[in-house]
């Protein structure tokens, strides 16, 4: 990666709380000019606590971070002016009209007023017809688009949206990652967190995994979800078996429960899992190996978490 | 970019409409209570009062009563600006904006003080309704006034970043303020109590806000006007060091 594409350069980052809990250890992060990068991980992960320490709100016990080629600790006010936040949680005076908190947003991140501009993002969000309502008037999801509203009033070059899709319906989402990708379009950076394997796979350029307040792998969508996009079936027989039939090698399969359940773990992201159980079944049935209970499940971020965990650990004890 | 003299602008022009929600209780209350306290302690009880130089005691107690709306409306309106977001979580917004102490004061504390004055206004025009007064030096009121209302808002601030709940936010007006106050010689000269409680008055800042604000008012008081605003700029002070110290180390604003 050319250093002039990093936008984001954060290195040996370490965080640990006045309580004493360890929520980032020793982060490394490259984040390319132009990308849509998804940080996945589990409650707890850090994922708020890294776009914090980028943003503001955190102070990183260690570790230095650089954005647009300058460092964070001297240049924070030029560079802050052109990074954009979305928190997790909605918070903003309830009591204020949507269009004023939109212009105070543009106004307090250093920009003259432009009605234009207000009434652009306010368009693209349709918040248009609100633009004069109370805040607290509004259903969530609509609350949720002006937080975003009000991180783009000010035409952001790097935007960190911490689970913009958190407590959205099915529709809002879809709309949410169009929005994403418009935003896209004009060359904005982004940054988003997710739980959600499916969100990072529909938005992002490349993924980054975390984990107890480590980076486990960074990679790009592709080759990540032929790691994570796993399925998982289970075949209760009625006879047990003694060894995987050899007609059936062709499948990663082995047995667990004393020969009783056959375990299917394969696919790749694509759908060849579902593919491979569907035909696997009929092959069973054919053969007349008779099962009396089928159980399938896509791998969670857990397993994967789980998977990746002693992967690395494999690796250490092998260094 | 050095001072984002925008954002400063946008954050007080914020919180001054923010203020001004709820304009007609804001202006409403202290009208209320400056005439009942006109009425009830200038003409029923002032009229047996002997005050040093023979000063009426009306005109005596319109800055003793300026002085505590100017306290308890400054410090309330600027703790509560900022313990708000803090409250709400829009905290989020200043701290990853290009604000540092320079604007986020001017912002917040800028709003209170500029809602002080106005209230400041708002009471010296209802006073004179009651009663005849005059004021000795206007300019330096003015500027007194305005020292006030921006030392009491920047104590404000710093009792609204401090405070992690409303009781928390009560408690400072309530348990030192309000005494402090009353005990300061809002309603009387301290030349008028006795030993040692004359002496422990001095070790009260308010004693010389009020009397400081007395002297532009009546050309006198308990005090010559160097030490009381000597004291009041000292105030200040302090509470600008205190917040430098709050920004520099994030407490209370960062984790
Ligand atoms: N202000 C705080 N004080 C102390 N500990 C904190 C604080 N904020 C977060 N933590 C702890 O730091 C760890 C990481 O939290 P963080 O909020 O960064 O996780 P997250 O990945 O964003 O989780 P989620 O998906 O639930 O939002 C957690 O163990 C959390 O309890
Ligand atoms: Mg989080």
């Amino acid at each position: 990666m050319a250093m002039s594409d990093v936008i984001l350069d954060i290195r040996g980052l370490d965080k640990t709380y006045a309580g004493g809990v360890k929520a980032l250890t020793n982060v490394d992060l490259q984040i390319r000019k132009g990308e849509i990068f998804a940080l996945l991980g589990p409650n707890g992960a850090g994922k708020t606590t890294l776009i914090g320490s980028v943003c503001g709100m955190v102070r990183p016990t260690g570790g230095s971070i650089e954005v647009f080629g300058k460092d964070l600790s001297k240049s924070w006010k030029a560079i802050r002016q052109r990074v954009g936040l979305v928190p997790q949680e909605l918070s903003f005076d309830m009591f204020d009209k949507v269009i004023r908190q939109v212009r105070y947003s543009r106004g307090m991140f250093g920009f003259p007023p432009d009605e234009a501009r207000v009434e652009e993002v306010l368009k693209s969000l349709s918040l248009w017809d609100k633009r004069d309502v109370s805040i607290r008037e509004l259903s969530g999801g609509m609350k949720r688009r002006v937080m975003i509203a009000k991180a783009l009033a000010h035409e952001p070059e790097l935007l960190f949206l911490d689970e913009p899709t958190a407590g959205v319906d099915v529709e809002l989402r879809r709309d949410m990652w169009r929005q994403i990708d418009a935003l896209r379009e004009r060359g904005v950076t982004i940054i988003l967190t997710t739980h959600y394997i499916e969100e990072a796979e529909e938005m992002a350029d490349r993924v980054g995994v975390i984990n107890k307040g480590q980076i486990l792998l960074v990679d790009d969508k592709d080759s990540i979800m032929a790691r994570l996009g796993r399925t998982e079936a289970h075949f209760t027989l009625e006879k047990p078996l003694a060894e995987v039939p050899a007609t059936l090698t062709k499948y990663p399969l082995h047995l667990e429960g004393e020969g009783t359940c056959l375990v299917y773990r394969g696919g790749d992201g694509t759908g060849k899992g579902k593919r491979e159980i569907a035909d696997l079944a009929q092959q069973l049935v054919r053969e007349g190996l008779t099962y009396t209970g089928l159980e399938t499940r896509d791998s969670t971020l857990e397993d994967i978490f789980v998977d990746l965990v002693e992967d690395n650990q494999a690796k250490e004890t092998v260094q | 970019m050095t001072l984002n003299l925008r954002g400063a602008y946008a954050i007080w022009k914020n919180e001054v409409m923010r203020m001004f929600r709820t304009a007609f209780g804001s202006i409403l209350s202290p009208v209320i209570t400056t005439s009942l306290y006109l009425v009830v302690f200038g003409a029923a009880i002032g009229s047996r009062m002997e005050l040093p130089g023979g000063v009426e005691y009306g005109s005596f107690i319109v800055p003793g009563l300026l002085m505590l709306t100017l306290l308890t409306e400054s410090t309330s309106n600027a703790s509560f600006g900022i313990y708000m977001p803090k409250f709400t979580g829009a905290i989020y917004e200043l701290l990853s904006a290009p604000v540092g102490v320079v604007e986020t004061l001017v912002g917040f504390v800028g709003a209170a003080a500029a809602k002080s004055l106005i209230l400041a206004a708002v009471i010296l025009g209802t006073a004179a309704l009651i009663i005849d007064y005059e004021i000795a030096h206007p300019v330096l009121a003015f500027f007194y006034i305005l020292l006030v209302a921006a030392t009491f808002s920047l104590l404000g601030f710093i009792i609204g970043l401090w405070a992690n709940s409303f009781e928390k936010l009560q408690i400072v007006p309530l348990l030192i303020l309000m005494p402090l106050t009353f005990l300061g010689g809002t309603f009387y000269s301290i030349d008028i109590l006795p030993e040692p409680w004359r002496s422990v008055s001095l070790i009260n800042p308010v004693v010389y806000l009020v009397n400081g604000l007395r002297w532009t008012f009546l050309g006198q008081s308990d005090f010559p006007i160097a030490v009381s605003l000597g004291a009041t700029v000292a105030f200040l002070l302090i509470c600008v060091g205190i917040i430098a110290w709050i920004f520099k180390t994030g407490w209370r604003l960062r984790e």
